[in-house]
């Protein structure tokens, strides 16, 4: 897979749970490298989660939150084989996305 | 006895003594090597101390010796950190080298479900094999560059090669050959030798303290302390591989470090691994 | 746009000078020139604040009240402060936002996110805390304000100390 995004959805009938694992340096700009010079911020601000399009799920992100970032949400309805769009910006206005099918 | 024949005698005494010692051959010191009863010992030394502890959950290290680091372990195991390294581990295990060959040439079941095997004993060269010389001994041998032994490419292929093992008893075999007896008697040896500033053996945190802090840090027991291998430590943010583990360490208790790969390292290896057998593959494992 | 008529023209007439706004100013650090409609922005200013009473100010408008509705689940002491798990749950009704603030981070707003009807108001999340500190969570829930706040003591920090 080329993207950076990482899936697992998840049906139990009801509610459909969603884990995303984003392949991303979330550089808070706090910290240095070896030289002693600032790592510059680099992070995803703004992740959202689409189903039958409508959104889901937004994350509003600063460098706080961890490299290689993790959330974990459910939603009211969705089933297995239905579609999820996941889509990333980050402070340097890059983006990636992503679907992913509901097991 | 007068004074000086008693000193005569003493000093006899002592120069057959020495000889003696001296001449202790490996035909006699097979005699007492005994990796069996040792195992046996070790891991009765640890579920001992840890009664509560499921004799297949030492593979998870200081996640099994305390509450408060497990829970946060679990929650991370649901999608890992160290996702993106086993990804990354597959498909560079998977491509070809220049010369059309792959990693599959090199290991029995194409490389596939077979870490447990890893170290062995290789009785024409004479020395153990750890997973990781083996592959990079397939880098050379299809005209490729050797990967740095403490570095992400060996890491992200060694938790390939671990995850396709996952679950399956760690399984060394020491074969009976005096060399081999050696190398396991060596890497216990190493194992129990004090070294560095700190004069710390790998007993004195593994073996001691297990479920002790040492500053901050919760430490391993030794049962099992190689099955979850490479480990993708929070403390490095990445994935690292057992050389890396062994030569840091080695820095952390302010001694010199041997060069990955090193008997030394390989017959700790090979020792650590013989004793932990039975004990189930948890690769790649996650540490603080 | 499945809408007709003349107000969602505007809207979209609206939204697209929002879009060309933002464009204009694109060359700042930390605008995101993709986000365009005004309820889905990006709060700027709120990773901007340096106290959690100012970061809740600049998200919600409000301030919170703690109640015993919102269930954190944070470590004692964090195996790494670079990576620290921490979910919320919570049993009030109509929730809208669920946010996490860390108050002795550089930057005391580490998440916030939006909960649209339908979604449960429950989040998973990995923070990174510099030292030992307070982790506050703020759940907005009926057009009002409700927190928890939790010690995580931190030995290795996670912002590379």
């Amino acid at each position: 897979m080329a993207s950076s995004i990482r899936v697992r959805a998840t049906s139990s009938g009801e509610t459909t749970e969603v884990q995303a694992l984003i392949q991303h340096p979330m550089d808070s700009g706090f910290v240095k490298d070896a030289k002693g010079e600032i790592i510059p911020a680099h992070f995803i601000q703004q992740l959202t989660f689409e189903y039958d399009g409508k959104n889901v799920f937004t994350a509003d992100w600063g460098g706080g939150v961890s490299k290689d970032p993790y959330v974990k949400f459910a939603f009211k309805g969705g089933k297995k084989g239905d579609e999820l769009k996941i889509s990333w910006v980050d402070n340097k206005g890059a983006t990636d996305t992503t679907t992913a099918k509901i097991q | 006895m007068r004074p000086r024949s008693a000193i005569y005698l003493a000093s006899a005494a002592l120069a057959l003594a020495a000889l003696t010692l001296a001449g202790s051959l490996p035909s006699d010191a097979a005699d007492k090597i005994d990796p069996v009863a040792d195992a046996k010992a070790f891991r009765k030394f640890f579920t001992d101390k840890f009664p509560k502890v499921k004799l297949e959950d030492f593979v998870n290290g200081p996640y099994s010796m305390n509450e408060d680091l497990y829970r946060q372990w679990q929650e991370k195991e649901q999608f890992p950190p160290y996702e993106f390294s086993l990804e990354m581990g597959k498909e560079m295990f998977s491509k070809p080298f220049k010369n059309g060959k792959t990693y599959a040439d090199c290991f029995p079941n194409g490389g596939i479900g077979v870490r447990q095997n890893y170290p062995y004993f290789d009785e024409k060269e004479g020395k153990v094999i750890t997973l990781e010389l083996a592959l990079n001994r397939c880098r050379e041998a299809n005209g490729e560059a050797p990967y740095s032994y403490v570095r992400d490419e060996m890491a992200a292929l060694t938790a390939y090669m671990a995850f396709t093992s996952r679950g399956k008893p760690m399984d060394i075999k020491i074969p009976n050959d005096s060399r081999a007896l050696a190398a396991y008697e060596n890497g216990k040896e190493y194992f129990y030798t004090r070294r560095g500033q700190l004069n710390f053996s790998c007993a004195t945190c593994h073996v001691q303290s297990p479920g002790e802090r040492i500053r901050a840090e919760i430490l391993a027991p030794a049962l099992g302390i190689l099955n979850a291998m490479p480990i993708y430590r929070s403390e490095w943010s990445g994935m690292g591989t057992t050389s890396r583990r062994f030569t840091t360490c080695n820095s952390q208790i302010r001694g010199v470090p041997f060069s990955p790969q090193d008997d030394e390292y390989r017959n700790v290896e090979y020792y650590l691994s013989y004793v932990s057998n039975g004990l189930p593959i948890s690769g790649p494992g996650a540490r603080p | 746009m499945t809408d007709v008529g003349f107000s969602a023209t505007r809207r979209l007439i609206l939204q697209g000078a929002g879009a060309v706004a933002l464009v204009g100013l694109g060359n700042l650090p930390f605008l995101a020139p993709a986000l365009a409609a005004a309820n889905d922005k990006y709060p700027e200013e709120a990773f901007k604040a340096k106290s959690e009473a100012d970061a809740i100010k600049a998200l919600y408008g409000k301030t919170a009240e703690p109640s015993d509705k919102v269930k954190m689940d944070a470590p004692e002491i964090a195996e790494n402060g670079a990576v620290v798990p921490i979910s919320v749950t919570t049993t009030l009704a109509d929730v809208t936002s669920i946010s996490f603030l860390v108050s002795e981070n550089p930057v005391v707003l580490v998440a916030s996110y939006k909960i649209p009807a339908g979604t449960l108001p429950n989040v998973a999340n990995r923070i990174k805390m510099a030292k030992t500190s307070n982790v506050i969570v703020v759940v907005e829930a009926g057009g009002k304000l409700y927190s928890a706040n939790k010690e995580v003591k931190v030995t290795v920090g996670g912002c590379g100390g």
